[in-house]
């Protein structure tokens, strides 16, 4: 769907991909394990990645009104916030944001630690509207799965619909997304790394990074292709 | 497998995550259905050897909205009549399989013996004169949902009698671990023998604290620890440490006051003060609930390697 994007090409060093930001986020939590490998979207990918998304879900809704987006905590409210700004510049109807926390309902809970990013918060009943759950990149489907059952302890919603700024593949239950930023094939190992502004204090991008010294620097996404 | 035994045991980082998490409990209380799937299939057991009406129902009430499974063993009726003893009591409940135990027991340190003795998490509801680590945990809590997350500098007293109170141990060490101001008031006879290593001061007066502080924590008369031998007479002590309505009128704008139940009223606090606009004592027992869902999920959902320090 947005496979085409200039900030998605492969196998060039990061500083050939773009020239707004050619030092990769340091992150001291890696140990060195963890390299940079590609910067997959820009600020600027994002903000129109935001944009169509925002014009698919007026699309397929028929409109923006009964509608309200539900960011997953910690980076779907920014998104959700973003997606709801484009929507009320062009349709001019303000969204209803909220955000969902989903770490109570997580199938994980006694396997490895598990901590809630905040309080729930969501200004409407979302009884009988149309809910679109926003998060930064889907992969195994588990937290989905999870704010499904979290919204439903809410309220009956008329529908639920799932948008990501990545698919990264590698779902491990029936789930897919209504709205896609972009498709991304990676490696299991791999990490994609979301930044906003809003949210980590850092220019708006999409990296890549890998585990350092396994050669797959072209990111050729065997394991994740659908 | 950690416990929550002391207010030793937590640091500032590991108070400051309580506080967060319990954020997100008060919102889940304030739900319409106000429980979630988060620990199904656990097992808490309430154990008390003393009476108590809130810090057990507040627990069983925030294992419940959790989705735990709550076993209550209620002291009278069980075999402790026959001559069972505290380990043999928990090895019993234990071998049915548990994942973790709130104690009250009225000997100092009964809930560190039973942390060597089980695999279970253990919640010290209240060991005797000792701690009552909860009970700090949501009256600092309720501190912060009115004066914001900092509250160093803050001057808290402590009024009546700390001698007695497990509650003011663990609000001493929790305060201070935050940065507030501790003033102990009381006389002598309800004061500890020493307060070599407390941080805190100490005073008789309580007229004169009473325009300089923010927060003023009142504490019950514990008349079954035979507090009443350390003072003439009930209205004696009303009449010096008591917070009367003449009193209340005293305090600044802003003070808030705080009782952690259950209240001897009209002896440690007029009535008419702790219905009125500046008590936080309904609230203190709401905010209750929440940090003990907070203190449970704490425990276990962390799975092994995860969880609180101890």
């Amino acid at each position: 769907m947005a496979g085409s994007r200039p900030g998605g090409r492969r196998g060039a060093p990061p500083e050939s991909i773009t020239t707004q930001v050619p030092t990769p986020t340091p992150d001291p939590g890696d140990g060195g394990r963890f390299v940079f490998r590609t910067r997959v979207l820009s600020a600027t990918d994002l903000r129109r990645a935001h944009t169509r998304i925002a014009h698919e879900i007026v699309e397929r809704n028929h409109g923006a009104s009964g509608l309200v987006l539900v960011g997953l905590h910690t980076r779907g409210p920014a998104i959700a916030t973003r997606i709801a700004a484009a929507i009320a510049s062009f349709e001019g109807v303000e969204v209803p944001v909220g955000c969902l926390d989903v770490a109570f309902y997580r199938d994980d809970i006694g396997r490895r630690p598990v901590a809630p990013a905040g309080p729930t918060e969501i200004p409407v009943d979302v009884t009988d509207r149309v809910v679109v759950i926003v998060d930064d990149v889907l992969q195994t489907g588990r937290t989905a799965r999870a704010a499904l059952d979290a919204l439903t302890e809410l309220g009956r919603p008329r529908a639920v619909q799932l948008a990501v700024l990545v698919d990264r593949g590698h779902r491990e239950l029936p789930i897919r997304a209504d709205y896609v930023g972009k498709n991304l094939p990676t490696r299991y190992a791999e990490d994609v790394r979301v930044r906003l502004t809003d949210t980590d204090g850092v220019e708006d991008g999409i990296e890549l990074w890998g585990p350092a010294g396994d050669g797959a620097g072209d990111g050729d996404g065997d394991e994740g292709a659908r | 497998m950690n416990h929550l035994l002391s207010i030793d045991d937590l640091d500032r980082a590991a108070l400051d995550e309580l506080h967060t998490l319990a954020e997100s409990f008060l919102e889940v209380t304030g739900r319409e259905i106000p429980k979630v799937p988060a620990l199904r299939g656990k097992v808490v057991v309430s154990l008390f050897y003393e009476d108590s009406t809130r810090t057990r129902l507040s627990f069983e009430t925030a294992a419940k909205r959790l989705s735990a499974d709550v076993m209550t063993f209620a002291v009278g009726s069980s075999s402790v009549k026959k001559g069972e003893s505290l380990r043999d009591t928990i090895q019993t409940i234990a071998a049915m399989g548990i994942d973790a135990v709130v104690v009250r027991h009225p000997s100092a340190g009964a809930a560190h013996q039973l942390a060597r003795w089980v695999d279970a998490s253990v919640v010290n509801a209240g060991d005797g004169r000792h701690e009552h680590p909860t009970q700090a945990l949501l009256d600092t809590l309720t501190i912060r949902r009115h004066r914001g997350p900092a509250i160093d500098g803050l001057r808290v007293a402590i009024v009546g009698d700390v001698r007695n109170s497990r509650v003011a141990r663990s609000d001493v060490k929790a305060l201070a671990l935050l940065g507030a101001e501790v003033t102990l008031v009381a006389p002598d006879t309800l004061l500890p023998p020493s307060l070599a290593g407390w941080p805190c001061t100490a005073t008789h007066d309580l007229e004169s604290v009473l325009g300089d502080v923010d927060v003023l924590m009142l504490l019950r008369i514990q008349r079954e620890r035979a507090a009443e031998a350390s003072f003439p007479s009930l209205r004696e002590f009303t009449a010096r440490w008591g917070l009367t309505v003449d009193r209340a009128a005293r305090l600044g704008p802003g003070t808030l006051v705080m009782h952690p139940g259950p209240m001897n009223r009209g002896v440690e606090i007029a009535p008419e003060v702790a219905d009125g606009p500046r008590s936080l004592i309904a609230e203190q027992v709401h905010n209750g609930v929440a940090i003990r869902m907070a203190v449970l999920w704490k425990l276990l959902s962390g799975g092994s390697g995860g969880g609180m320090v101890a």
